[in-house]
């Protein structure tokens, strides 16, 4: 680039684009300029005073994380000057922190350790009282001890400006300032934990993980979180085969550091008591624990002589175990057990979309696009509840490029905040809420915030810079005017009779002026919808992508690797008929095969001659089954799943549970038991993966990225899939912050949140 | 009605219709000159407006002293943005009490400085920040905007000049910082008071992000007169490159404390001694401070040749500030001075940035426990080290105000404080009283 400024830093060269913050310049030259306030992505707040260098020809030393890099600026960092500020800063800090850190939980990770260990002084010339607080417990799963707080503002930053929530705020002025939740006490909000994981000291800290552990005591996993689609790297941090807790602080993966109240604390369905840890046999009509070997001798007998006999089977996969699974199991259907009935429950119309865009311009975005794209649309779906880090993610784009956001849906959005357009469609299912993630009935801040007043999340700093021509003095942001409520509502928002295509119709003029366009669709569209969606897109004439928004971890992988009837893994059709979910669960079929589905639920009743169940849990399927087999979680074993853009990441398997198998060593058990093992390959993960990288179309994807806990998106497959239209089967559970299907029950976190109960 | 009796050596500018019937009353003000300034304003550029305030030499009047007229001109007039009008009359610095008088007896004066800066900058609409603790100042500007409004003064096409203004009072809830102008725009716009990075600065993003003059009480207050006469003569009132009078609440130790409206350039011995009418009961003069507790102070001998200027001060590392002259005499404790002072800074620092929201406090600890006769000698380096360390390195100017006093009292009167150390009674008070 032509256009770099030069710079000299402790007489180091540097180029760096226009417009980079002295803190961010030195960092390419590998200089520190130590900052507590200061973080990457937030609005800057130059409050701790620790950044200060000297710049040739300022009289005053320069906070670095404010000042922009100017042609010819010379910057020292190491002066007597700018040591003793930092000295004196750290001394400032440590006069009223209790230095309580061989009992804190940030011992050994905290950064205020770090910087007086570098910068500060060896003793304290402090010999005064501390300011002393109690601790407050601001939710299950947030602490705070106000003492240890340095106010650097972080966790009010990331819950307004990387949550959009606002939950956090200061009260008191002065040395008793203090970091406060949004109503009275307590907190009510996503309950994501983010506070806590940015906190540079143990001021904040989470209420499982809290006094736990020592960090250096665990050992750290990368894998993926297991519940809903958009498969955040979640690094679990475990001791003694024990989950202790999950968090992102490397950044690694898709999601950066974000993570939900799933992702960080949800992990702990793992160990819940009534996980099963031993296989059962039905013995006159009761359950009874018996060996692997027994149980698996009773399916192997069972698959064994139905096969002989030509007798009817079905089987039903999972939107939670591994592509391996899938795949293995699919295969296990199709030439051992010689059935087409083969599903699961699907939550998005991939297959359609996939088949509409075929000859088609348009793309599938991954989770990156939605942070870099200049406009994105949002059909149908709530994402803040149900997608939080796609939500996350077109916040952050807002934020930081000003990314024009449309949405149209059946109830009130975080996203309207700041969308360009909000428009309510009266279709739509009846299940969504009208609220903004926490409390039906109850409108949490948005409502009286326009376009002009959001994105300024600290002094001074003026993300979008017309924000302010909205304003009116009289009526406060945005030209508001008086809703029957008694609401404001945002001149951004409005309402029409008609359905999703009547609102894009009346964006289309705006959508055609967008340069690019990411579009995210829920099971509002489904079928023919789908096809005039992509229809829609491609008459704009600019780039779009798609993104098709499924529910639970694999979802996406489940119909990748060919858990359906009509298809194969890839998307080649099968050309011959099998039996769906419901007309298996229908039907009396001679052996129903349950892998981590719950498809026997409230009216649905068992009629298959024979079932057989793995899962982590007595389901409701498992109750009624003949055999259960007690399966791992995903963060006991090692495969790959695919989000909802289609990007396929690692599992790595974090802890074992005494008694439960991954589904995989199952299957392979089952088929060594029949004698078909050979037939089926090795029952071992990555073995599996390789097959699946050569043989299903659109995964012969990078192994070194995968490998390395990176995210490479499968192919789209380019061709039609002539198959009928089965978007009729497509529904989804619409799962919010604090549920995640079957699973989301056994997890005490999310029912122990306020929020959890609140919003059902 | 709040006010002191005049003293003849008083140049009465702003102070001018004090005392007369009806001042307050939109009646009394319009029969005095009233409005004059701005029907002259009316019909004039903006331009000429803002040179007139430029040839007047009016610097603000806040304490900062920066030139009025340049700091209009910053604003960018074409800007698509409305543009706004705030009033800073979040008066709270110690030893300062003029805004209150101006606003108290001749509240359509301000009013007419709005309207013209209004007219010079194009904005129509206008805040009146008040501070917390003035709460029936809220009531005399309503009073006044809604008589403004009744007789056309204020809304829409002003007395048929097509220019349409609205103004609107706002109350502080009682924070010093809030008086900080950046602070002040936040609180206006219902945030926590905390300052704001600058830049970019109140002339461009000010009010709601839009363009804003934000001027004190008494520098508005001196516009009318300025627009009325021509800049010249204002500044003929004062000195080169300081126009005009200021308002100069003489406070502490003198026999007729008060606020006087005096040239800028006015000996400082002549203002205690004749303004002042000498130091009370006749005793020395120990310390002045010339511009709220902010400024460093001076020693008497500091003071000899001193006028009550920007240069004067500046010449004795100190500044004119706000006109809150503080007279102490040699009554005075000054460990008890200096603590006084660091317990206001420790109960206004906002709490943003570290070594205010820290240093203050300590300081505020080590005085108090020096007041009590527990100090040791360490800690009197102590006290200048920490001021020294938050002196230019806090993130708005509150932590420089909390540091200057104390450094400049650390340094003049060492002695007092050593006279404190080993238990020993303070010379001025019993022993461990400390009635601050």
């Amino acid at each position: 680039m032509a256009d770099l400024v030069n710079l000299t830093i402790d007489g180091r060269a540097v180029q760096v684009p226009p417009q980079t913050l002295v803190i961010d310049a030195a960092k390419t030259v590998g200089i520190e300029i130590p900052a507590f306030c200061y973080y990457e992505g937030l609005s800057l707040q130059a409050a701790c005073r620790m950044c200060l260098v000297e710049v040739e020809k300022m009289p005053k030393m320069m906070t670095a994380c404010t000042l922009p890099v100017a042609e010819g600026m010379i910057v020292r960092t190491e002066t007597e000057q700018v040591k003793q500020a930092r000295k004196y800063t750290l001394e400032f800090l440590l006069t009223n922190h209790p230095l309580d850190c061989p009992v804190c939980d940030k011992g050994g990770e905290c950064e205020l350790q770090d910087m007086v260990f570098r910068y500060g002084a060896g003793e304290s010339r402090y010999t005064e009282e501390k300011v002393h607080t109690p601790e407050k417990q601001f939710s299950p799963v947030v602490f705070f001890d106000a003492p240890r707080c340095i106010l650097c503002f972080r966790c009010v930053r990331i819950c307004n400006e990387g949550m959009g929530v606002n939950a956090l705020g200061v009260i008191n002025r002065g040395v008793v300032s203090e970091i406060a939740p949004n109503v009275g006490d307590h907190l009510e909000c996503d309950e994501c934990g983010a506070c806590i994981d940015i906190c540079p000291v143990g001021a904040l800290t989470s209420g499982t993980y809290r006094y736990q552990t020592r960090p250096w005591e665990m050992t750290h996993v990368g894998t993926i979180c297991t519940h809903c689609g958009d498969g955040c790297k979640t690094t679990l941090g475990t001791r003694n085969d024990e989950i202790i807790r999950g968090n992102n602080r490397d950044r690694s993966g898709i999601n950066g550091e974000f993570l939900c109240i799933k992702g960080r604390y949800a992990f702990d369905f793992y160990n819940h008591p009534e996980r099963l840890q031993a296989p059962m046999v039905r013995v006159n009509g009761k359950l009874e624990e018996v060996s692997w070997a027994q149980a698996l001798e009773v399916v192997a007998r069972k698959f064994d002589a139905t096969v002989s006999a030509n007798g009817s089977f079905g089987v039903i996969g999972s939107n939670h175990t591994s592509n391996e699974e899938n795949f293995y199991l699919q295969k296990f259907a199709r030439e051992v057990l010689k059935t087409n009935n083969i599903d699961h429950h699907r939550t998005g119309d991939v297959v359609t979309l996939l088949d509409a865009m075929s000859g088609t311009k348009s793309q599938l975005a991954t989770v990156a696009d939605l942070y870099d794209r200049k406009a994105v649309l949002v059909l149908g779906a709530d994402l803040a509840l149900e997608h939080p880090l796609l939500s996350y993610q077109i916040r952050a784009n807002y934020r930081h490029h000003q990314a024009h956001v449309y949405a149209i849906t059946p109830g009130e959005v975080r996203e309207d905040k700041y969308t360009v357009a909000s428009i309510r469609v009266g279709g739509g299912p009846a299940s969504k809420k009208g609220d903004l993630g926490v409390i039906p009935g109850k409108e949490v801040g948005a409502t009286t915030s326009g376009p002009g007043s959001h994105p300024v999340g600290g002094p001074g700093v003026v993300p979008n810079a017309e924000a302010g021509a909205h304003f009116d003095p009289v009526n406060g942001p945005g030209k508001a005017t008086g809703s029957p409520t008694g609401f404001v509502v945002p001149a951004n928002v409005k309402s029409i009779t008609g359905n999703y295509f009547d609102a894009l119709e009346s964006l289309r003029d705006q959508l055609k002026a967008e340069p690019e366009l990411v579009i995210l669709f829920d099971d509002s569209i489904k079928g023919a919808d789908v096809r005039a969606l992509v229809e829609f897109a491609e008459s704009l004439g600019i780039p779009v992508k798609f993104i098709c928004l499924v529910d639970y971890a694999n979802s996406r992988g489940a119909v990748d690797m060919g858990l359906t009837p009509e298809l194969f893994p890839g998307y080649k059709p099968t050309g011959a008929s099998g039996m769906h979910v419901s007309e298996m669960t229908g039907s009396d079929l001679d052996v129903l095969w349950v892998v981590g589905a719950n498809p026997l639920k409230g009216a649905v009743k068992r009629k298959a001659g024979f079932l057989v169940v793995q899962d982590m849990f007595l389901t409701e399927t498992a109750q009624q089954a003949d055999v259960v087999l007690p399966a791992a979680s995903a963060y006991e074993k090692s495969g790959t799943v695919t989000n909802t853009t289609g990007e396929v990441q690692q599992l790595t398997r974090a802890v074992n549970t005494m008694g439960a198998k991954p589904d995989l060593e199952i299957m392979g058990f089952i088929a060594r038991e029949m004698g078909v093992a050979g037939q089926l390959g090795p029952w071992v993960a990555n073995v599996v993966f390789e097959e699946i990288r050569k043989n299903v179309r659109g995964y012969s994807l990078p192994m070194p990225v995968i490998a390395t806990g990176g995210a490479a998106q499968s192919m789209p497959v380019n061709g039609r899939i002539a198959v009928d239209d089965l978007s009729a089967l497509v529904h989804s559970d619409h799962n919010g912050l604090f549920a995640s299907g079957t699973l989301g029950r056994y997890s005490k976190v999310l029912n122990s949140v306020l929020e959890s109960h609140l919003s059902r | 009605m709040l006010f002191n009796e005049p003293h003849p050596l008083e140049t009465r500018v702003l102070t001018r219709r004090f005392g007369k019937p009806d001042t307050a009353a939109i009646e009394g003000y319009l029969a005095d000159d009233g409005y004059q300034g701005f029907l002259k304003a009316a019909k004039m550029t903006p331009e000429q407006i803002i040179e007139q305030v430029k040839i007047s030499n009016l610097r603000g009047r806040g304490g900062a002293g920066f030139p009025t007229g340049m700091k209009w001109s910053f604003v960018p007039r074409t800007s698509p943005k409305p543009k706004y009008i705030v009033v800073n009359g979040d008066e709270s610095e110690p030893g300062t009490c003029k805004d209150r008088v101006l606003i108290e007896n001749d509240p359509h004066q301000l009013i007419e400085g709005v309207l013209i800066a209004g007219l010079a900058v194009d904005a129509h609409a206008g805040y009146v920040y008040i501070r917390g603790e003035y709460r029936y100042l809220i009531d005399v500007m309503d009073k006044a905007i809604a008589e403004a409004y009744a007789k056309g003064w204020l809304g829409k096409n002003i007395q048929g000049t097509g220019f349409d203004f609205d103004l609107y009072t706002h109350t502080g809830a009682g924070a010093y910082e809030c008086g900080e102008e950046s602070a002040l725009l936040e609180s206006l716009e219902g945030k926590r008071g905390i300052p704001r990075i600058r830049p970019p600065f109140p002339a461009v993003a000010g009010a709601f992000q839009c363009p804003t003059i934000l001027n004190n009480v008494e520098t508005f207050c001196a516009v009318p007169y300025i627009l009325r006469e021509g800049g010249q003569a204002f500044a003929d009132l004062g000195i080169p490159k300081a126009g005009g009078t200021k308002m100069t609440c003489l406070t502490g130790h003198v026999n007729r404390p008060g606020v006087y409206e005096l040239k800028l350039g006015f000996p400082v011995k002549q203002m205690i001694e004749e303004v002042g009418g000498g130091m009370r009961n006749g005793k020395k003069l120990k310390a002045f401070i010339p511009g709220g507790s902010s400024c460093p102070v001076l020693t008497a001998s500091e003071l000899e040749g001193a006028n009550m200027d920007y240069d004067s001060m500046a010449a004795r590392k100190t500044m004119l500030g706000s006109g809150g002259v503080i007279i102490m005499d040699e009554d005075t404790c000054m460990v008890k001075a200096a603590l006084r002072i660091m317990r206001f800074y420790a109960h206004e620092s906002c709490g943003w940035c570290i070594p205010c929201r820290e240093g203050t406090t300590w300081l505020k600890k080590i005085l108090t426990r020096f007041h009590e006769g527990q100090g040791t000698r360490t800690d009197i380096n102590l006290i200048g080290d920490i001021a020294k360390n938050m002196l230019g390195r806090t993130f708005c100017p509150l932590g420089d105000a909390a540091a200057m006093p104390t450094i400049s009292i650390v340094e003049k009167f060492r002695d007092e404080f050593e006279d404190h150390l080993n238990g020993k009674p303070c010379a001025y008070e019993p022993a461990g009283v400390v009635t601050v």
